[in-house]
């Protein structure tokens, strides 16, 4: 297995090169984005040599052929997350924008006055603001499942805020992008469909990592980004089943989304377009079905095991590290490959800084997620994340720059 | 630079254990700045008598680096008369501590106390002087 991911390593080249006087790069920034491999980068490019036109107008070959390769990547992400129809695949810029859609064109029409929208204590701020947009807008109220002192969310708390009738959306994400804790998410969506409750899972942190059935999950609607699963910059998905996509009106209005335009009314173009105004990014649509095609050729199940392995080698070695606190699940089995951690009181840009030295990258910041910093009570963390491309002997890298980090700070 | 020139034994010490930190009851002028992008956030409280700040303190948060700049700051600071503080540098402050190559990433943690500084002298000439401090404004944005 293990000759394996040395394999996959040869198709970035991004990984064999060196930083800072030498240092081979150890990229361990994998939550923020992941590193492209060549199929990825040679499909992009191959579309803008061989085939660029816009999609869904003209008649002619490569108009044609434009059309074709976007539309086979909608049928290769349906296939990755089971989506049962295709046309419940919206192309979009990203989980935020995706986020950011249904507060508006949904959340618009279906939240008032007094009604309550739920999210958790570990989301990142795109599953936060669009919320408070809309419930500062609307006079209603944004309510928190607040997380134990381990990662876990607490979802008793769900079942008294739901008791009182006025929910209409609990947002949540599958994985948290701070602390790995991977959400029971089917146990926030059954209780939400018996109290008639929309529900939206952020898939951001769990599309790259894990396995995905949309269908068995029973949300309402679903987000991920290209991105964080080795794909282009730019390009993310919404889904959502077709009943709840024909009910709602568009997001943006413009070419491509409209079925005919008079002078004071329009009426949509099917789905999915409806919600696909203007050119869309075709590039690196097609660039995320190569993403697709690459992470299937692996398999899920191998991603998620090569990760649980890393983390749980990561987890038992960072332990021994003087002044070492890490956050989140001890159970690998219940968590995903993000470490955050801090060192007694250096500061996270400090120990970032000299790791890099030995050319580990990793993060440090709030991590867009400060609602999360404010309850572990830290101004912000570091955070290691890591990606099937990633190794054991890396993660020794990582802990003898940590161990430096502490001879520095002289926490040893 | 690398890690070894920027984490040396002053800089960890003097994060580790920051001179000047602390609130100071009743200051004649106090005044707060942060970096929102990486969370260095800091106030810095003065005394000043007859022209002459007699004392200074720093509190807050941030980096080893913002620390130990803030902490040297406070120490340079001290006994300066008004005019003579207005005119610390930023070379000044980056040169004490070593860190004059310091990238372009980090500049913002090393001057945050420098900023806050001349904010208060800014803030303090205006109210007590009748005095145009306006350069001081202009210094104070264009430090990084």
């Amino acid at each position: 297995m293990q000759a394996n991911w040395m394999d996959i390593r040869h198709d970035f080249p991004i990984l064999s090169r060196t930083v800072r006087d030498g240092r081979p790069l150890v990229y361990l920034d994998n939550a923020a984005t992941t590193q492209k491999p060549n199929q990825v980068v040679d499909t992009i490019t191959d579309y803008y040599r061989h085939h660029n036109a816009n999609t869904h107008r003209a008649v002619y070959a490569l108009a044609e052929e434009s059309t074709e390769l976007y539309e086979s990547a909608r049928d290769k992400v349906a296939g990755f997350i089971n989506a049962s129809d295709r046309s419940e695949i919206v192309f979009v810029r990203g989980t935020t924008e995706a986020i950011n859609m249904v507060a508006y064109a949904w959340g618009r029409a279906n939240v008032g006055k007094g009604d309550v929208v739920v999210t958790t204590e570990y989301e990142h701020h795109s599953n936060i603001v669009p919320w408070q947009l809309l419930t500062q807008e609307k006079g209603a109220s944004l309510r928190y499942i607040p997380m134990d002192d381990e990662g876990y969310l607490m979802l008793d708390a769900l079942d008294d805020i739901l008791a009182e009738g006025r929910t209409k959306m609990v947002a949540f994400s599958m994985m948290s992008n701070v602390l790995g804790t991977i959400t029971d998410v089917e146990h926030i969506t059954s209780r939400c469909r018996r109290a008639g409750v929309t529900t939206l899972v952020d898939g951001a942190q769990a599309v790259p990592h894990m396995r995905v059935d949309v269908e068995s999950l029973g949300c309402d609607f679903f987000a991920f980004s290209g991105h964080k699963m080795m794909g282009p910059t730019g390009v993310g998905v919404l889904w959502a089943r077709k009943p709840m996509l024909e009910k709602m009106r568009p997001f943006h209005g413009g070419g491509d989304m409209i079925r005919e335009v008079h002078k004071y009314e329009s009426t949509w173009n099917d789905l999915p377009y409806k919600f696909e105004a203007g050119t869309p990014n075709i590039a690196d649509v097609v660039g995320l079905g190569a993403a697709v095609d690459y992470l299937k050729h692996i398999g899920m199940g191998n991603v998620r095991r090569h990760e649980r392995e890393l983390t749980a080698y990561a987890l038992a070695r960072m332990a021994d590290v003087p002044g070492l606190t890490l956050y989140g699940p001890r159970d690998p089995d219940r968590r995903g490959g993000v470490i955050s951690f801090n060192f007694a009181d250096v500061h996270p840009h400090d120990v970032a800084q000299i790791m890099d030295e030995d050319g580990v990258a990793i993060r440090s910041g709030h991590h867009c997620a400060q609602v999360l910093m404010e309850r572990l009570d830290v101004a912000a963390t570091s955070r290691a994340s890591f990606y099937v491309y990633n190794t054991k002997e890396e993660v020794d890298v990582l802990v003898g720059a940590l161990r430096k980090v502490a001879r520095v700070f002289k926490l040893e | 630079m690398n890690s070894r020139d920027i984490y040396h034994e002053m800089i960890v010490d003097y994060s580790r254990n920051p001179v000047n930190f602390g609130r100071m009851e009743n200051p004649d002028v106090t005044h707060h700045d942060a970096n929102p992008l990486c969370g260095d956030s800091i106030d810095m409280d003065l005394k000043i008598d007859d022209s002459v700040i007699s004392d200074v303190k720093f509190h807050g948060h941030g980096c080893a680096i913002c620390m130990a700049c803030s902490s040297v700051l406070t120490e340079i600071t001290k006994g300066k008369t008004l005019d003579d503080a207005r005119s610390i540098s930023k070379d000044e402050i980056l040169g004490e501590l070593g860190l004059e190559h310091l990238q372009a990433v980090r500049i913002k943690c090393a001057l945050l106390s420098l900023k806050t500084l001349k904010l208060a002298l800014y803030k303090y000439i205006t109210e007590h002087m009748a005095e145009d401090a306006g350069s001081l404004k202009d210094e104070a944005a264009g430090l990084y």
